[in-house]
């Protein structure tokens, strides 16, 4: 395997301060989340109404989209259908060339992530700039994103101070945030002037008014859709929504959710193109069809993505978004990655200690837990498991379907344990033993006692 | 047959048999008909949390066969109890055998609660005490409100245990942050395992915690392998060990 998640994770956990400091940095997320989530009285019935609506819009998609389209087409929207992200790619592209588009802003989007839309247009000679901050970061880095909504959170302030000396000229040793901020915001209103054409997200489309909605907390949306000529807007087939009053009911999930906010900054509505301009809408299936079609697959389309599941996450905070081979980490990538390529991601489901916080946080009740549980059997099924767990696993089940084997063979090794401790070195045991001690073994199992006690003798201390 | 089928986990039965005992005795005292069906081994959890739902299957399909029979099913251990609620079904098909029995097995402290019908515990347990809210019993049994969630609060083996004279339960920064145990992901992703288990520890020593209290030895297991190898000095006990000497009544 080459990407191969405990690996990873482990380098990460070797600096220690710095683990420390990222796990304290999101569990903040989840505390923000939780202050936030906890003004709502009716939160819990919120995210049952958010679940139903997703599952009752995936249940007849085709009819809803169709009907977002029709609508859509019929606000001056150009709509699109992209089968991949190759497709998806060639369409902006196309859209970009007809006018000669030679720089483009964009605001976030996991989508254009999933299509490697960035390379695809540079390599033809488009400039690209993220417009988000923490996007931009990691952009001038050459880094993909950490996180989905915090993108350069892995980042210490220090560091990005030393990136924008080397990048955007600022004075060596600055990593004032506000500075910081000040200078990227003077960067960034020259490519937003320079811009020809702005690319967004979508977060909902609304299939009954053919409208749709990009929330965003810094306004680069805005900016990037009102300044440029063209807009351009990338969605992924499950991001539709029926009805505009369905729209309340994940708004007032999303950004508690995500950041603890009672609301972003900017949800903003697109319904047509702006006068004398053109608003082009890509919606893109990329493999969405397939987990479709799989009833034990399809919850994971109704993710947000709001991130509260990576914040929330004991196993992510301490192993950072790089850790993942998914571009999005976290329970959902590690759900998302393995629905598409199992083999490529077979380190993805294991990366969690099933304690099923995701589950609980999730704002549309996605059942991540137990979808990591599901695709861990599939990994077995596909032979995908290692081969010592997979013998270990053999063995183990042979001896448990044998009682007297069972106690005989617990007997002697809780035996061979008081007297030669050090033979516990010896396979799982020694990864065991790292960091941890064993229990000490006692000399009588349960079943031992069992029998005194329930024929009267007393209780002997082993 | 006797009403209740103890359920003694294969690890606590190898290596923390104290465990096992408490639960029989707790249980008796209560003037319950007990029984320990002498087959038992492992009810498959290790091998289906790893993805080999082959090797887990037989171990499930005798579990079922050995428990049938009785009314209740009861384990000092959430997550082996949430396995057979919550994946047999799943795992060996839901048929009407495999639903029942999985309706009626319970970790103690839901037993004790939601059966049994304990209102009262009458004991002693003079010790600062940190509870370890155990995944498994708080998100698969239900067994606490979890921290993620914003219905109303209950708990039902800190409402056991919170009665004993002398107990005071600390408050911990993160009241149901996992340990890392997670049965082979110890193992398979040690290091993050390891500093899932101290970050724990130390959110139990910041808060004054003389003894981490729970009622899944395999969270304590790794907490305590973890506090030993560190020299800190926090010892383990499982509920069933604290209420071993307590009356309880209805
Ligand atoms: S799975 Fe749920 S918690 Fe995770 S990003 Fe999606 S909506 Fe948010």
């Amino acid at each position: 395997m080459i990407h191969h998640h405990p690996e990873k994770a482990k380098l990460f956990v070797l600096d220690d301060e710095r683990a420390h400091w990222h796990d304290k940095a999101l569990w903040f997320m989840r505390v923000k989340r939780d202050r936030a989530a906890a003004t709502v009285p009716e939160w819990e019935q919120l995210r049952t109404a958010a679940e139903g609506i997703k599952l009752h819009t995936l249940s007849r998609l085709a009819d809803y989209l169709e009907e977002f389209e029709r609508k859509a087409t019929a606000n001056g929207i150009q709509v699109h259908w992209a089968r991949d992200g190759e497709e998806h790619n060639r369409i902006v592209h196309g859209i970009l060339e007809k006018r000669g588009v030679k720089k483009m802003v964009k605001s976030k989007s996991m989508l254009t992530e999933e299509c490697h839309l960035n390379p695809y247009l540079e390599a033809r000679g488009i400039e690209v700039v993220d417009t988000d901050l923490g996007e931009r970061i990691v952009q001038l880095a050459g880094e993909p994103p950490s996180h989905i909504v915090m993108p350069a959170i892995h980042r210490k302030k220090e560091e990005i101070g030393e990136l924008f000396h080397e990048k955007l000229g600022t004075p060596k040793g600055l990593s004032d945030p506000t500075l910081l901020t000040e200078r990227a915001r003077e960067h960034l209103r020259e490519k937003f002037l320079q811009a020809e054409a702005g690319l967004t997200g979508v977060n909902f489309g609304i299939a009954e008014t053919g409208g749709f909605v990009v929330v965003t907390n810094e306004g680069n949306a805005d900016m990037g859709t009102t300044l440029p000529p063209v807009h351009i807007a990338s969605m992924g087939i499950e991001k539709v929504i029926p009805r505009l009053a369905d729209l309340g009911v994940f708004l007032r999930l999303l950004a508690r959710s995500a950041t603890g906010q009672p609301v972003s900054s900017y949800t903003t509505h697109f319904h047509a193109p702006l006068p004398g301009g053109e608003l082009h809408l890509v919606i893109v299936d990329n493999g969405r069809t397939e987990m479709l079609s799989e009833a034990h697959r399809r919850k994971a389309l109704c993710c947000i993505r709001c991130g509260a599941c990576l914040n929330t996450c004991p196993v992510y905070r301490r192993s950072g978004g790089y850790s993942y081979s998914y571009l999005i980490p976290g329970p959902i990538g590690s759900v998302l990655g393995p629905h598409r390529d199992l083999a490529g991601h077979a380190s993805l489901p294991f990366a969690s200690s099933l304690c099923g916080s995701c589950t609980d946080v999730c704002p549309v009740k996605v059942d991540l837990h137990h979808q990591l549980l599901a695709l861990r059997q599939e990994a077995g099924e596909e032979k995908l498991l290692p081969f010592g767990k997979r013998m270990g696993m053999k063995l183990a089940s042979f001896v448990m379907a044998r009682p007297a084997l069972f106690r005989a063979g617990g007997k002697v090794a809780r035996w061979v344990l008081r007297v030669a401790p050090g033979l516990a070195r010896v396979g799982p045991g020694a990864v065991w033993l790292r960091g941890r001690e064993l229990p000490e073994p006692p000399a009588e199992s349960f079943a031992d006692l069992y029998d005194r006690e329930m024929n009267g003798k007393p209780e002997v201390k082993p | 047959m006797a009403k209740v089928g103890l359920f003694v986990p294969c690890y606590v039965d190898q290596f923390f048999p104290r465990v096992g005992l408490a639960t029989l005795r707790v249980l008796r005292s209560l003037g319950l008909d007990v029984e320990y069906p002498r087959d038992q081994t492992c009810c498959g959890q290790p091998m289906y949390n790893t993805g080999c739902s082959q090797e887990a299957r037989p171990l499930a399909e005798r579990f079922v066969r050995l428990f049938s029979g009785y009314e209740a099913v009861v384990a000092p251990s959430a997550s082996c109890v949430a396995m057979v609620k919550l994946q047999y079904p799943e795992l060996i098909g839901d048929t009407p055998e495999v639903r029942a029995l999985a309706g009626r097995t319970f970790d103690l402290s839901e037993y004790l609660v939601d059966v049994v019908k304990v209102t009262r515990v009458d004991g002693e347990f003079r010790k600062k005490v940190g509870l370890h809210r155990s995944c498994h019993g708080v998100r698969e049994l239900r067994e606490s409100r979890s921290s993620e969630r914003m219905d109303a609060p209950f708990d039902k083996t800190r409402q056991l245990i919170s009665q004993l004279r002398g107990i005071e339960l600390v408050e911990l920064e993160r009241a149901d942050e996992c340990c890392g145990f997670g049965g082979t992901f110890a193992v398979t992703e040690e290091a993050v395992s390891c500093m899932m288990g101290r970050d724990r520890i130390a959110d139990h020593v910041r808060a004054g915690a003389e003894v981490i209290a729970g009622y899944d030895m395999s969270c304590l297991m790794h907490l305590d392998g973890l506090a030993r190898r560190d020299g800190t000095k926090l010892p383990i006990v499982h509920v069933a060990e604290m209420l071993e000497k307590a009356r309880l009544s209805r």
